[in-house]
C-alpha cells in the first residue's frame, strides 16, 4: 500500500496532495465510504488514517450491515429485564449482577475465517481475544467454552481443520489456566469451506470493581503493555473477517493473503495476572484490550468513550519487526496487548506492577483537552481525526432483505413421507446408527484435550448440558453457561429456529439446576449482500429478541460474523445463543448421569409430538432437510426451567438431561453411559415408539428422581401444569439399557457406538 | 502449631490456587512462595504446583529450575524437607535433579485430561502414608508431556528400591515407562507425580477426594518430625 513517495504521509502532506490515488478498495472500503472519510476530514486521509478507517469501518468492527437490526435487541429489553444488567451491548462484554455482590461478565466471539486459513493459530487467538475482552471489564476470567462447526466429519479437509482447531483451543486455553467447560462440535457440509470457531469466556468480579474503558481526564497517560507489536495479522478484520475467501473485483480476482495472528498463551497468562493486580491496586482509570484492528481500535474507542482528545506517539510503541510503517503499527493485530489509561500519579505504581510480572509497559501518549485523536510518527502528525468518526460513526447499511422464493419449497418438503423404522429390529438399528453418527457421538475425543479441572471450581463440564463454575467458595454461589444452535432448524425457519436455540440453551442451564439470567450471542451468517441471507439474519434477530423478552432474560451483548460462505453457498444460518444462569449453592447442581441414588425413577417432562423437520434422524438416515422445525413454546420452557430449578433446590432431582438432538433415545443413552448405570425405559404402548424415541419436540427433559421424592415431585409438576410421564427406572445392578418391547442394549455396546466414532475419524 | 506448607508460583503456574486449597483442606496453612524470592518463609514442606511455567518454552520446567525459590528448595530438600511436585512441578523437580528421569510428550501426541486410576505402590513416603499399599485412587491427569522416561539402569533402581510411588492402572495414558505415574527421591522425601491430587479433594469439583491423602500424609510426617 505504498504511495508514490516514501516520505511520511503527514496530515499536512495529505492536505497538499488531494489527488493522490489511495488503495482504499484493496483495504475493503467502498467508493462512497472513502468519499465520506474525505468529507469528515475535509481532505484526503493520510496513509495511517486510511488504515484506521478501513479497519474500523470493516464489517467486523463497525457492524455496518447488522447495526440497523441489532437495535431491536435494545428495543425489546424492558426496564425490568435491565435490572440485573450492569453493562450491556456496546461494552467489551455484558455484565450481570448474580447476587451477593458478584458481577459476572460473559461473551462469545467468532474467529471463523482465521481458523480455516490456519486452524491452530486461528482457534488459539480466538480464545485469547475473548479472554482479553473479559479481562478488560476488570473481571477475572473463570472459564471458556467453544462452539465449533465443521464440514462433514469424514471429509478430508475436516481432518485438517478439526484437529488443528481443537489443538489450538486446547493449547491456548490450557496454558492460560482456564477450564473449558462446554461448547459444541457440529458437522454439516455447508461448513466445509467455512468452519465456525466461536469462543466464549465467562469472568467474575465484585460488582463495585466493574471497569468501563474510557480515556477521560486531560493529562492522564496512555500506557501500552503486554507483547511487542509486529507484522502479524495486519488487516485481519478488514481483509479476512469481512469478506469471503473468493477473489473479489476490487482485489482483481486474486485470493487475499492470509493475515492470521500468532498467539503466545504464556504472555497472556502473565498479562491476566498483571491486569488483575493493576485493577486490585486501583492504579488504572480503564483498560482496553487490543484485538481486531489493534491500536486503531483501542485508541479510537478509548478516546471516543472519553471526554477529550488523545495524543499518541507511535515512535514509542515497542516493535518486534523492523521498518514498520505508521499504518502497519496502527493496524497490527499482534496478540496479548492491552492499553491502559492511568493518572499521572499512578504511573510509577503501574510500572512497578508490570515489572513484577515482566510485562513490557510503555507510556505512548496522553489524554488531551482537544477534540481529536492525534498520532505522530517520527515527529510528524500522521493522524488527526475526530475519534467518534472512526469508532462509532462508521457507515450503516440498510441492506435489502427478502424471503427467498425457495423458502416455500424448503418448508413444503416435510419429512412425513420418509420411510420410518417400525419393527423392533429396525428401531434398534436406528438407535445405534444415530448414537454412533458424528452428529450425536461422544465429544470426548475433543473435550479430553481440554483441561476442565484447573482453578478447582468446575462443578459441571462436558458432557453435561451446561458448564457450571463455583464463583464464591465461602457461599458456594455459582454460574453456569450453555451455548446452543441447531442451524438446521434456523434454516427451515430463522425466527423459530433462533427461538429454539434460545430455548435449548435456557433449558440446558436449568437442567443443571441454575436459574437462567442473561443471554449473549454470536450470529454467524453468509454474505449480507445476499437479500436471502439478510432475511435470515433479520428474522433470527427478531426471533431471538422476542424470545428473550418473553422469557424475561436480557441480551447483554453479542457478535456478528458475516460472509461465512463458500462461493455462492452460505453456511446454514447459525445464531449461536449463550445463556448464563446463576445457582445459589453449587452443591445442589444436577448431574447428567443416572445412578446417583439407589432406585431412581425416570420421568419424562413435557409433550412429545411427531416432529422431525430438521431432525438428526432425517439428516443422518435420509440426508433430508426440509419441513418446519419443532414448535416452540417459551411459556412451557419457562415452566420446565422453574420445575428443574425447584427440583434442584429441594433435592428432588438426582439427574437431568434436556431432550434435543436425537430425542429421548439419545438422552437415556447418555444418562446411562455417563452414570455407568443400567436402566429400563417404558414407552407409552398407545403411541408410536419411533416418535417417542426420536422426535425432537422442544420443551422436554428426562429426569431421574429418588423414589422417596417421586410423589412430591410429580405432585409439584401436576399442580403447576407441567405434563409428566413415568417412563422407567435406573438400575445400578444392571449393565443394560432395556427399552421394553423394543430392544435391549448392553452398555458396552452403546459405549462403543457412542465413544468409538470420533477417535476412528480423527485419532 | 499448624504445619505451614509453601506453594511456589512461577510466571505461568496455573494450579497454585488449587494446591493451596488442598493444603488448607488438609488443615495446614498454605504459604504463597514467589519464584523470584529465595526466602522460603520458614515453611515445613513445599508443593511445586502444575501449570506451564515460563510457557514451558525451551523444555518443561527447564527455566523454572533456575528460579531463586528453587535454589532454596533444592537446599531444603537436601536437609530432608518434604517436597511434592505435581505435573509441571514434577517436571521442574526432574530438571532440578531432585528426581531422576524426564517427562516427554504423550505417545498419542495430544493433551489428555481424564480421571485416572492410580495404584499406590509405596506408602512409606511423607506424601503417601495415609494410603494402604496397593490401594487404587482416582485422580485427574491433565498433561501433554506426561510420559515418564529414564534409562534402564535408573528404572531398575527405582523399581528395585521401591521408589515408584504411584502407577497408572489400566490403559497407559501417555506412554510412561513401566506405567509410572509418580516416583520418590532416594531418601523418599521428594515425590513427583503427573496426576493432580489437588483436583481430587472434594467430589463436588473432582472425581473423588482421594487426593487429600497426600496432604494428610505430609501433615502426619511433619507432626512426627515435630
Amino acid at each position: 500500500m505504498a504511495t508514490e513517495t516514501t516520505l511520511i504521509d503527514t496530515t499536512a502532506h495529505a492536505a497538499e496532495t488531494p489527488d493522490t490515488a489511495q488503495p482504499y478498495a484493496e483495504l475493503g472500503l467502498a467508493d462512497d465510504e472513502y468519499q465520506r472519510i474525505r468529507e469528515i476530514l475535509g481532505r484526503r486521509p493520510t496513509e495511517a488514517e486510511l488504515a484506521m478507517y478501513s479497519v474500523m469501518w470493516s464489517e467486523h468492527c463497525s457492524y455496518k450491515s447488522s447495526k440497523r437490526h441489532l437495535g431491536y435487541f435494545g428495543d425489546t429489553t424492558t426496564p425490568e429485564m435491565r435490572e440485573k444488567m450492569l453493562a450491556g451491548i456496546g461494552e467489551n462484554a455484558g455484565v450481570v449482577d448474580v447476587g451477593d455482590g458478584w458481577a459476572v461478565t460473559f461473551k462469545v466471539e467468532s474467529h471463523n475465517h482465521p481458523s480455516y486459513v490456519e486452524p491452530y493459530q486461528g482457534a488459539a487467538t480466538g480464545v485469547g481475544g475473548i479472554v482479553r475482552d473479559i479481562l478488560a471489564m476488570g473481571a477475572r476470567p473463570l472459564a471458556v467454552a467453544d462452539p465449533l462447526r465443521f464440514g462433514p466429519a469424514d471429509a478430508d479437509d475436516t481432518r485438517r481443520v478439526l484437529p488443528g482447531v481443537v489443538a489450538g483451543v486446547a493449547g491456548y486455553g490450557n496454558c492460560l489456566g482456564l477450564p473449558n467447560v462446554g461448547g459444541e462440535v457440529v458437522f454439516d457440509k455447508t461448513y466445509a469451506g467455512n468452519p465456525l470457531v466461536n469462543a466464549m469466556c465467562v469472568g467474575a468480579m465484585r460488582a463495585e470493581d466493574l471497569h468501563l474503558a474510557h480515556a477521560s481526564g486531560a493529562g492522564n497517560k496512555i500506557i501500552l503493555f503486554g507483547a511487542r507489536t509486529g507484522l502479524d495479522g495486519i488487516g485481519g478484520v478488514s481483509v479476512l473477517a469481512s469478506a469471503t475467501f473468493d477473489g473479489d473485483e476490487s482485489a482483481g480476482g486474486r485470493k487475499k493473503l492470509p493475515s492470521v495472528q500468532v498467539g503466545d498463551p504464556f504472555t497472556e497468562k502473565v498479562l491476566i495476572e498483571c491486569c488483575l493486580e493493576l485493577f486490585a491496586k486501583d492504579v488504572v482509570v480503564g483498560i482496553q484490550d487490543l484485538g481486531g484492528a489493534g491500536l486503531s481500535c483501542a485508541t479510537s474507542e478509548l478516546a471516543a468513550a472519553g471526554d477529550g482528545g488523545m495524543y499518541v506517539d507511535l515512535d514509542r510503541v515497542p516493535l518486534r519487526a523492523e521498518g514498520m510503517t505508521a499504518a502497519e503499527i496502527l493496524s497490527s493485530e499482534s496478540q496479548e496487548r492491552m492499553c491502559a489509561v492511568v493518572a499521572p500519579s499512578d504511573v510509577d505504581a503501574f510500572m512497578e506492577i508490570c515489572r513484577k510480572w515482566d510485562v513490557i509497559a510503555t507510556e505512548i501518549g496522553e489524554v488531551t483537552d482537544g477534540d481529536n485523536l492525534v498520532i505522530s510518527w517520527h515527529g510528524e502528525t500522521v493522524v488527526d481525526v475526530p475519534p467518534r468518526t472512526v469508532a462509532h460513526q462508521g457507515p450503516v447499511y440498510d441492506r435489502p432483505y427478502a424471503r427467498p422464493a425457495s423458502q416455500d419449497d424448503i418448508q413444503a418438503a416435510a419429512p412425513d413421507k420418509l420411510p420410518r423404522p417400525s419393527t423392533p429390529d429396525e428401531l434398534r438399528e436406528t438407535l445405534l446408527r444415530l448414537v454412533s453418527s458424528p452428529d450425536l457421538a461422544s465429544r470426548e475425543w475433543v473435550t479430553q484435550q481440554y483441561d476442565r479441572y484447573v482453578r478447582g471450581n468446575t462443578v459441571l463440564a462436558q458432557p453435561a448440558d451446561s458448564g457450571m463454575i463455583r464463583v464464591d467458595e465461602s457461599t458456594s454461589r455459582g454460574v453456569s453457561v450453555s451455548t446452543d444452535c441447531n442451524s438446521r432448524y434456523v434454516y427451515l425457519d430463522p425466527y423459530r429456529g433462533a427461538q429454539l436455540a434460545l430455548a435449548e440453551a435456557y433449558r440446558n442451564v436449568a437442567a443443571g439446576g441454575a436459574q437462567p439470567l442473561a443471554v449473549t450471542n454470536c450470529l454467524n451468517f453468509g454474505s449480507p449482500e445476499d437479500p436471502g441471507v439478510m432475511w435470515q439474519f433479520e428474522r433470527a434477530v427478531h426471533g431471538l429478541a422476542d424470545g428473550c423478552a418473553e422469557l424475561g432474560v436480557p441480551v447483554t451483548g453479542g457478535n456478528v460474523s458475516f460472509y461465512n460462505q463458500t462461493g455462492d453457498t452460505a453456511i446454514l444460518p447459525t445464531p449461536v445463543v449463550g445463556v448464563l444462569g446463576v445457582i445459589d449453592d453449587v452443591k445442589r447442581r444436577i448431574p447428567t448421569g443416572i445412578g446417583n441414588e439407589p432406585g431412581e425413577t425416570l420421568l419424562l417432562l413435557g409433550d412429545t409430538r411427531d416432529e422431525f423437520g430438521g431432525s438428526v434422524w432425517a439428516h443422518v438416515v435420509h440426508g433430508h432437510l426440509g419441513g418446519t422445525p419443532p414448535e416452540v413454546d417459551l411459556e412451557r420452557e419457562r415452566l420446565l426451567a422453574e420445575i428443574l430449578v425447584a427440583g434442584s433446590r429441594d433435592g428432588m432431582i438426582s439427574a437431568a438431561h434436556d431432550l434435543s438432538d436425537g430425542g429421548l433415545a439419545q438422552a437415556i443413552v447418555e444418562m446411562a453411559l455417563v452414570g455407568q448405570c443400567g436402566a429400563r425405559l417404558l414407552l407409552d404402548p398407545d403411541a408410536d415408539p419411533f416418535v417417542q424415541l426420536f422426535s425432537e419436540s422442544a420443551g422436554r427433559a428426562l429426569v431421574a428422581v429418588p423414589r422417596t421424592e417421586e410423589l412430591r415431585f410429580t405432585e409439584m409438576c401436576s399442580a403447576r401444569g407441567l405434563p409428566w410421564r413415568k417412563c422407567g427406572v435406573a438400575d445400578e445392578q444392571s449393565n443394560q439399557l432395556e427399552i421394553q418391547d423394543v430392544a435391549t442394549f448392553g452398555l458396552d455396546e452403546l459405549r462403543e457406538a457412542w465413544e468409538g466414532t470420533l477417535p476412528k475419524l480423527f485419532a | 502449631m499448624t504445619a505451614r506448607i509453601g506453594v511456589i508460583t512461577f510466571p505461568g503456574t496455573l494450579d497454585d490456587g488449587d494446591a493451596a486449597r488442598a493444603v488448607r483442606y488438609s488443615g495446614a496453612e498454605a504459604v504463597s512462595l514467589w519464584h523470584d524470592d529465595a526466602d522460603l518463609h520458614g515453611v515445613d514442606a513445599v508443593v511445586v504446583p502444575g501449570g506451564f511455567s515460563y510457557g514451558d518454552y525451551l523444555r518443561c520446567g527447564a527455566i523454572a529450575r533456575f528460579a531463586p525459590a528453587m535454589t532454596s528448595v533444592i537446599d531444603a530438600a537436601g536437609k530432608g524437607m518434604p517436597v511434592l511436585g505435581i505435573c509441571n512441578g514434577f517436571q521442574i523437580l526432574c530438571e532440578a535433579g531432585l528426581l531422576p528421569g524426564a517427562l516427554v510428550r504423550n505417545d498419542k501426541l495430544h493433551f489428555v485430561c481424564r480421571d485416572q486410576w492410580l495404584r499406590v505402590e509405596n506408602n512409606t513416603t511423607p506424601w503417601s502414608t495415609r494410603y494402604d499399599s496397593g490401594a487404587e485412587v482416582l485422580i485427574p491427569l491433565k498433561s501433554g508431556e506426561g510420559g515418564y522416561m529414564a534409562d534402564k539402569p535408573t528404572l531398575d533402581r527405582l523399581e528395585g528400591d521401591g521408589r515408584v510411588v504411584f502407577r497408572y492402572v489400566g490403559e497407559n495414558p501417555n506412554g510412561s515407562r513401566n506405567d509410572i505415574a509418580g516416583i520418590a527421591s532416594e531418601d523418599g522425601r521428594v515425590v513427583g507425580l503427573m496426576p493432580h491430587p489437588e483436583h481430587a479433594i472434594d467430589a463436588l469439583t473432582g472425581p473423588s477426594d482421594d487426593g487429600l491423602g497426600m496432604f494428610y500424609s505430609a501433615l502426619d510426617a511433619l507432626a512426627v518430625a515435630a
